[in-house]
């Protein structure tokens, strides 16, 4: 993991968006991509089924340009939801220096939620990573479906974010809460970079 | 040295505010009349509220109105360097002409005098020399004279006898006045309000304000839109009351702002700038820690006042691991010489060659002080009741040094074995195991002295002696008139004696008696135990010649050495001397060393009329006159004329 280089003064942070299958991890690269001017995005990458899932990950880096005298860059990636692509998720956490759990606030949807979220500390115990020590935050996704259907954030707060990380309700599709959201995971994989402890 | 006075910091370019009024009027009138108005100008306020500006602004003011005017813009700190350098150069003079001759002299961050007693000392002659001969001084501090730490009343007295004021936190108006002058300056426009928003915020200084508004400029360059009164505020984290960002009406399409991306990229940048600012935080850590523990931070200061050094982390590896070599030759060099490890040197990591030198020529000075001489061993000292006391109290010297008797001061004319015995005590005592005995006439010591003041070795030539385990000094009473030599044995005497060494001297009197020896050595040698050496006794006198007879493989006559030993001598020195002569008269005449001969050589003086003015003792007994014998010499010659009529005949 390389988060500040000083040498070539650059700020690179990997940030991955987890979550079971379908609950809006792309759609939430998709607002972002939507939104940085064309100078500053590369190409994002997508490896997606015909039906739009996403079968491998997708990958958009970001240049935020000069920031500070270093040259800061983010790179976005998701993780293919569906429970049998656990090795490419594994893959993917490698190196994160952040990870934003997207959760579906459907109520049908809440074991899958968990499910995820167990998938997701297992698999950063894999890389040795205490899910405690890693810049995390909590996207409750799909707020916008009707009330009957879906948990509030606080109910979803309840039964997912027992570290009571930072959470978001959010409506990915029209981008509400998509860039708090990111703000949000930024902030704390900066902060975590400014107490010094990220490896050089 | 002298910094060049920065063209952007006039008059013209100062925002003249209710709070700083009066400094920039003072600042206007000196700068028309310097020299006569306010003298010294003393200016004090906050950091960053216009201090540096307004100084530099009296020196463009005064060369504008009288372009001859010899003007100088200093900091305290280049003041500082520059003296040093002038002093080690051997340039003090030339460094004090220099500064008279300015006209105007602006000298900046004066708080730094505080605990520099040598530069107030500088500074308050320059202040009067100045004043004197009508040349202005202006001097700005981030406090007022008197609550600059340490400061010298004199001093305080002197920069208050002109005019001190200060500068203040500029009001609402004056915010805005220079926020508009500066935009200006910079080419940016803002929309109405804008300015006023940022003008709001009491910043504490001016500078903080001008770092609100390179944020906005900044900003503003980026969205090529100009920015309005609401985003300024967001930007600058300024609280408002119509902020509505996080509303929940933004569910909709339509509320997702088209400047989401800026926002974030601004919200980053806040953060990533925090984060970066981390290495400040942990380069601030160690100059405090360091500066704590006194050592010289400059090296990491520079890091401070870079935008964004390369390996920060490197360089204070780098800078902890100077320092932990600095106390390493610190704790080597307080070994040798407790004074010189306090030095300057040793607390500066810019600096590693000098401290290594440093340590370097303390350690070339733990080469160690003379030694005794083999010469003069113990076993060979004679004793007898004239000089009893004085070897047993050698003897207990050698036994317990620094101990019992302690100094030891040996007194008693010369000839009479003090020197032999001061450097058998010295040989003994170097026995002892990890002993530095230095043993040495005091016309040495004095002489080593004056070759260290003059090779500037002072400290070298002190660490030697201080490394001594024993000083053995001969004839102290050689001190006389040597002043420094006086003060610099009293120290040393006072840190052996403190640390148990013992301290032996010789002199032919005892030292109350002694002249040009200062109270404090006399009361010192006088305080240990002084033992006198007599005229040798006969008994002496015996065992003395008994052992130089030997020497000279002379047969042990009784009958000699009764003679001998009767004669009327006052020293060993003359013993030796008269049997000295006694064998070279044999050796001469190829005639036994008897009695006899040795009353002959004695006894047989020339008549006195021959001798007047003539060492003739030496001539008649010298082998080198060719005189065989006395009976053989004519001492009376017949008359020149019947000399000649004799030979005639």
């Amino acid at each position: 993991m390389s988060l500040v280089n000083f040498t070539t003064r650059e700020i690179t942070c990997k940030i991955v968006y987890y979550g079971p299958g379908r609950s809006g991890k792309t759609t939430n690269l998709h607002y972002v991509y939507g939104r940085v001017p064309e100078t500053r995005r590369g190409r994002m990458v997508s490896l997606a089924t015909q039906t739009d899932r996403t079968l491998f990950f997708d990958f958009l880096p970001i240049d935020l340009g000069q920031i500070s005298g270093f040259s800061t860059r983010f790179q976005l990636y998701t993780v293919p939801g569906q429970v049998y692509y656990n090795a490419t998720r594994r893959l993917v956490l490698q190196g994160a220096d952040g990870v934003v759990f997207v959760g579906d606030s459907q109520a049908r949807q809440l074991d899958e939620n968990i499910e995820s979220l167990q998938n997701l500390q297992s698999n950063l115990l894999e890389h040795g990573v205490d899910v405690r020590t890693m810049p995390f935050v909590m996207q409750y996704n799909k707020q916008d479906l009707p009330r009957e259907l879906i948990l509030t954030p606080a109910d979803l707060d309840d039964a997912l974010n027992f570290r009571s990380v930072p959470s978001f309700p959010a409506d990915a599709l029209h981008g509400k809460g998509v860039f708090e959201t990111l703000k949000s995971i930024s902030e704390l994989v900066l902060k975590k970079l400014a107490a010094g402890s990220p490896a050089a | 040295m002298t910094s060049a006075l920065n063209p952007r910091f006039s008059f013209e370019t100062f925002v003249v505010g209710a709070a700083n009024r009066l400094a920039v009027t003072a600042g206007r009138t000196v700068a028309e009349n310097p020299g006569s108005a306010y003298n010294p100008l003393f200016i004090y306020s906050g950091s960053g509220l216009g201090k540096t500006h307004v100084l530099m602004a009296i020196g463009h003011a005064a060369k504008t109105i009288a372009s001859q005017l010899n003007i100088e813009y200093l900091t305290l700190d280049e003041y500082v360097e520059a003296f040093h350098a002038a002093i080690a150069a051997g340039q003090g003079d030339a460094f004090r002409r220099r500064f008279q001759n300015v006209d105007v002299l602006l000298v900046d961050d004066v708080q730094f005098l505080t605990n520099r007693k040598e530069m107030q000392a500088e500074l308050l002659r320059l202040t009067e020399a100045l004043q004197q001969s009508g040349h202005q001084i202006v001097l700005a501090s981030d406090r007022p004279p008197a609550e600059i730490a340490d400061l010298d009343e004199r001093l305080i007295s002197r920069f208050s006898g002109g005019l001190v004021v200060d500068m203040g936190i500029p009001d609402y108006e004056t915010r805005v006045a220079i926020l508009r002058r500066k935009a200006e300056e910079r080419g940016s426009k803002f929309q109405p309000g804008v300015l006023e928003t940022v003008a709001k915020v009491e910043y504490p200084n001016v500078r903080e304000l001008m770092g609100a508004l390179n944020r906005l400029i900044a900003f503003q360059a980026v969205n090529d839109t100009p920015i309005n009164a609401e985003a300024a505020s967001k930007v600058l984290g300024i609280p408002t009351t119509s902020s509505a960002a996080a509303s929940p009406a933004a569910a909709s399409s339509a509320a997702a702002s088209p400047d989401e991306f800026s926002q974030f990229l601004t919200d980053v940048t806040a953060t990533v700038g925090k984060a970066v600012e981390a290495w400040r935080a942990r380069v601030t850590e160690a100059v405090l820690r360091w500066e704590g523990e006194g050592y010289r931070t400059g090296r990491l200061e520079k890091l401070l006042d870079q935008e964004q050094p390369a390996a920060v982390d490197d360089a204070i590896a780098a800078y902890v691991q100077d320092v932990e070599r600095l106390k390493a030759l610190e704790a080597e060099v307080a070994v040798l010489d407790p004074q010189a490890a306090g030095e300057k040197v040793f607390r500066d990591p810019d600096h590693m060659d000098e401290a290594e030198a440093a340590a370097a020529k303390v350690r070339d000075g733990a080469a160690p002080p003379p030694a005794p001489s083999a010469a003069f061993p113990f076993e060979t000292y004679v004793a007898g009741p004239s000089n009893e006391v004085a070897l047993n109290a050698a003897r207990d010297v050698i036994a317990k040094p620094g101990k019992k008797y302690n100094p030891l001061v040996i007194v008693g004319r010369s000839g009479l074995g003090k020197t032999h015995l001061l450097n058998a005590i010295g040989l003994e005592l170097a026995r002892k195991k990890n002993a530095v005995v230095a043993c040495l006439s005091t016309q040495a010591f004095v002489d080593e002295l004056i070759a260290a003041i003059d090779g500037n070795r002072v400290d070298w030539w002190r660490a030697r002696y201080r490394r001594a385990t024993a000083l053995l000094l001969d004839d102290i009473h050689l001190l006389s008139g040597k002043e420094r030599t006086q003060e610099e044995l009293f120290n040393l005497f006072n840190q052996l004696v403190d640390a148990d060494r013992q301290l032996v001297f010789t002199a032919p009197a005892h030292p109350n008696t002694l002249e040009g020896l200062e109270e404090r050595i006399v009361s010192r040698l006088e305080g240990g135990l002084v033992t006198e050496i007599v005229e040798p006794d006969k008994e002496l006198r015996r065992s003395v010649l008994e052992r130089l007879l030997r020497q000279q493989h002379v047969p042990m006559e009784p009958a000699l050495l009764d003679y001998l030993a009767d004669r009327p001598i006052d020293s060993v020195r003359s013993l030796t001397g008269i049997v000295q002569r006694v064998v070279e008269a044999a050796a001469a005449q190829d005639a036994p060393v008897s009695a006899g001969l040795a009353r002959e050589v004695l006894e047989g003086a020339p008549p006195p009329r021959r001798t007047t003015g003539l060492r003739t003792s030496g001539i008649v007994v010298s082998s080198a006159g060719g005189v065989r014998s006395r009976e053989k010499m004519v001492w009376d010659w017949p008359a020149a004329g019947d000399r000649v009529i004799e030979d005639l005949r």
